[in-house]
């Protein structure tokens, strides 16, 4: 068996952000095992602008936002197992792996997850109808159609307006399809403001709030959707039943942490972020396992991954090097009013300021976010809007955190 | 080339009599209408093997029942299909339908099935402890178990070919015409093909291959069933398969493990318009979902897969009907095929084979006949250190393309080169399982698309779903 000090489950930017900041943080024996043949996961078919505004201070497309952090991992030479696929995880940190050269078992002092996530399929909607070829998940069509180099479909409905919905309908039009329509179940896009802004209205392309699509029509390729609006408790309309000719169905439906490894090594999850339940490093209720980027929560910038994996990766070197402290004492964190989740689910008040990471649960206009701990107020933060696509971020400073006690409970108001 | 016997039809029945056929000095060829075998009700069903208590007595599908269940045990070894011998339960409700299982029971002694026996509710929740508290009592059905459909279809196929049955896919049978030779089969497309005896197992559509030769008496009234499949999270949350008392409806919403780990929720019964009718409908998602809830009311329908529909071939005499043609000699039919025609299928087509043999076919041995088929899921079952000497020697098999099934190149590549060869996604998906875990294919589907252009030597734009005009892709960009 191999040993390493720390093994990253994934190349995407979570894994490379979280190799770099382990090995300067002076852990230098890390290792990444990535299943594609080349670092960047789901960036590389992302090749539209909008990465690294944030974080690198200029416009970039996925692959080159990609290309940044993959030079860091190389200057650092940093190994990588490409193709490698890891097929399980232990609690005591054997991470056990599949590639062309056979099974690969690495013994670890610290394992990071970053295996990103997925997006849900049409299966998990129930939609009626028929089951033709011409549906895809949006992602797989941009696999196809930037990664592959072919189209999926001429005549496109798009349901769902998350991000990839956005941006794919925006890359289907430029690439000569028509896109009759984006359909969205919810009252309001879960998609960021400047995606519907650039990819929807710029193109002239309707996006029909509160509908659905009902069902399918096609033997053996798509033929079009029915679509309805739906009522208060997501229910079709009967009366609003509207048929569009299409072949082809993009599903932006939402995302789904890829956590199969997490919950076979038995990894207490959370079961509304689908990400496994960690601390301020990132680190998972099993000692040294480490969890960051999609795998955790669903970010909306790639910006905010980078982010988090390098307080993972951080976190990680600081536990091969001082190994768990067994007098550290955790502060639970609790989603309050207005609020969906808030990561991380527990934290350590001794180790500085923490950055709480959280999302509402509908929009809302103007709001203010109240943060105690017992009777105890750690922070007040105002916002002029807050909506469930945009994740908010709240600093508690270590001073007051310092002498907190019960449960870090964070709660809106709308103002 | 005049063959021996033609099969129309490549669903289960149909594969079976071709591997049934296999065994003797025949020329044999299996037709089948779609782009690959089982692509009928023996792709979407329950998959299970009754024990055979239900059937009426003295039928000929209580007498395939009875004879069937072993044999398929028997086939399904040989074929390397995945199977399990769960057990079933039957559950009842109320005092009137206690009265049900006593009477499925007395039904089932009569049919010569062993082993059954009545329990409580309370002793049915002992074994099945996610049951509903409203069980009343239940029939425990021992020799019953699960198979997988079109596993098990694709693997008699195989192994027919393998023992010399010829396969022509995309062949949909419009005419049959008597001839001095035989009978010239011929296809819309005007294909055809000459065969002296002919074996009618067109299950929906068998009563329209029935009227091509004049035997207009037989009425398939097609009815669709709705399934809900489940992530394999939920693939324990009953280890029997969970019946509930029959209705008029048919055998009732059942809960089951499938026998690759997941959970299936269904059928419903609801009359459709054709055989090749796959509409999953709002009222049966709901009715399977209430009745589920009903038998085991933890189950987590948020876990839903994928849903689809199956047909049944029912007939309108509630029997198989297996027997030559009125009119013409040498073709027998095989109408009306449904439940338990999985279970049955084994001794079906044996009782067909018989029924040639009466109409004078020969049945001479081939010494060199052989039953088994090599295990096309031997990889995945291996162990660590098994799997890292054979993917040193089979390096594809190293490299994983389904993350959710842990499908490799390897596998996949040789689905689709073995007999019966995969052309499309879908057969892929249903040789491998590459493509049928949670994810149903996102982030696989453009890798296998890839495959199949490389093995079949196509360009990406032909790699169909599942044939004619089913394409994935439908230009490459840029020209």
């Amino acid at each position: 068996m191999k040993q390493h000090a720390i093994v990253i489950v994934g190349g995407g930017p979570a894994g490379m952000a979280a190799a770099v900041a382990a090995y300067d943080r002076g852990v230098t024996d890390v290792v990444i095992l990535d299943r594609e043949p080349r670092l960047g996961g789901i960036l590389q078919q992302c090749i539209h602008n909008g990465f690294g505004l944030h974080k690198l201070g200029r416009e970039l497309t996925g692959p080159e936002y990609a290309a940044v952090y993959a030079q860091q991992v190389a200057e650092r030479n940093i190994p990588v197992y490409y193709e490698t696929m890891v097929t399980s995880v232990s609690p005591d940190r054997v991470v056990t792996a599949r590639n062309r050269e056979g099974i690969l078992k690495i013994r670890a002092q610290a394992v990071i997850l970053a295996m990103g996530c997925r997006e849900r399929s049409r299966g998990a909607l129930n939609i009626c109808g028929t089951r033709p070829a011409g549906i895809y998940s949006a992602g797989t069509a941009q696999k196809l159609i930037n990664c592959d180099g072919y189209m999926v479909g001429k005549r496109v409905v798009i349901l769902g307006s998350g991000d990839i919905g956005l941006i794919m309908a925006r890359r289907m039009s430029l690439e000569g399809a028509k896109v009759e329509a984006v359909c969205e179940l919810m009252s309001y896009s879960g998609g960021l403001t400047r995606n519907i802004v650039q990819c929807l209205e710029d193109f002239g392309i309707p996006l029909y709030l509160s509908t659905t699509v009902v069902q399918i029509h096609g033997d053996k390729r798509l033929e079009g959707v029915t679509v309805a609006q739906v009522d208060e408790n997501r229910r079709p309309i009967e009366s609003t039943r509207r048929y569009i000719p299409c072949d082809t169905l993009l599903l932006s439906v939402g995302l789904i942490p890829e956590n199969e490894l997490t919950q076979v090594c038995g990894i207490p999850m959370d079961p509304v972020t689908g990400g496994a339940m960690v601390d301020e490093s990132c680190m998972t209720k099993v000692s040294g396992i480490f969890a960051c980027g999609n795998v955790l929560h669903v970010h909306d910038l790639v910006d905010y991954v980078s982010d988090e994996a390098e307080r993972a990766g951080k976190g990680a070197a600081d536990f091969v090097k001082n190994g768990k402290n067994a007098e550290c004492r955790y502060l639970p964190t609790k989603a309050g009013r207005g609020v969906r989740y808030v990561v991380p689910q527990q934290l350590r008040k001794d180790t500085g300021d923490v950055d709480l990471f959280l999302r509402v649960t509908q929009p809302f206009g103007k709001v203010k976010f109240t943060v105690t701990a017992g009777n105890k107020v750690l922070a007040v933060a105002k916002r002029l809007k807050a909506a469930p696509g945009e994740m908010e971020r709240i600093t508690l400073k270590q001073a007051l955190l310092y002498d907190a006690e019960g449960t870090v409970t964070v709660e809106l108001e709308e103002l | 080339m005049i063959y021996d016997v033609i099969i129309i039809g490549a669903g289960v029945i149909g594969a079976m009599a071709a591997r049934e056929l296999s065994k003797y000095q025949l020329k044999v060829c299996l037709l089948e209408k779609e782009n690959d075998v089982a692509c009928g009700a023996s792709k979407a069903n329950s998959g299970i093997i009754h024990g055979g208590y239900d059937p009426e007595p003295g039928t000929l599908k209580a007498k395939m029942n009875t004879e069937g269940v072993a044999l398929l045990y028997e086939a399904a070894k040989e074929l390397h299909v995945p199977y399990k011998n769960n057990g079933s339960l039957v559950l009842a409700f109320s005092e009137k339908e206690d009265e049900t299982v006593l009477e499925l029971f007395e039904r089932g002694k009569i049919n010569g099935i062993a082993g059954l026996s009545v329990i409580s509710g309370n002793q049915a929740r002992a074994i099945e402890p996610n049951l509903s508290d409203k069980v009343t009592s239940a029939l425990l059905i021992p020799n019953a178990g699960i198979i997988c459909p079109y596993a098990l279809t694709i693997a008699a196929v195989g192994n027919a070919m393998d023992n010399g049955v010829e396969l022509k896919r995309n062949f949909a049978v419009a005419a049959m015409e008597k001839t001095a030779k035989g009978y010239i089969v011929s296809a819309k497309d005007g294909q055809s093909v000459t065969g002296r005896f002919v074996l009618n197992c067109a299950g929906g559509y068998s009563d329209k291959v029935a009227a091509m030769v004049g035997d207009n008496d037989y009425t398939i009234v097609p009815r669709a069933g709705e399934y809900l499949l489940l992530d394999k999270t939920e693939g324990s949350r009953v280890s029997h398969t969970i019946f509930q008392v029959p209705s008029e409806e048919g055998k009732g919403i059942l809960v089951s493990p499938t026998a690759d780990g997941n959970l299936l929720t269904g059928p419903t019964a609801a009359k459709v318009a054709t055989p090749d009718s796959k509409e999953i409908t709002p009222e049966g998602i709901e009715q399977v979902q209430r009745l589920a809830a009903k038998s085991v009311p933890s189950v987590n329908f948020r876990q839903v897969i994928t849903s689809f529909t199956g047909v049944r071939s029912s007939g309108t005499t509630g029997d198989f009907i297996i027997e030559p043609s009125r009119k013409a000699p040498g073709v027998v039919h095989l109408v009306a095929i449904e439940s338990p025609g999985l279970t049955c299928c084994v001794a079906i087509a044996r009782y067909a084979v018989a029924q040639l043999e009466k109409a004078g076919l020969a049945l001479e041995a081939k010494e060199s006949w052989d039953g088994n088929r090599e295990d096309t899921h031997a990889f995945r079952d291996m162990s660590d250190e098994e799997k890292d000497a054979f993917i040193q020697k089979n390096p594809d098999y190293g490299r994983i393309v389904c993350r959710c099934e842990q499908v490799s190149e390897g596998e996949i590549r040789a689905a689709i080169r073995r007999n019966p060869q995969a052309w499309d996604m879908d057969g892929v998906k249903r040789r491998t399982r590459s493509g049928m875990g949670r994810c149903q294919g996102g982030f696989c589907g453009p890798y296998v698309m890839r495959l199949l252009s490389e093995e079949l030597g196509i360009p990406m734009e032909q790699v169909t779903k599942n044939g004619g005009e089913s394409r994935m892709v439908t230009e490459r960009i840029g020209e």
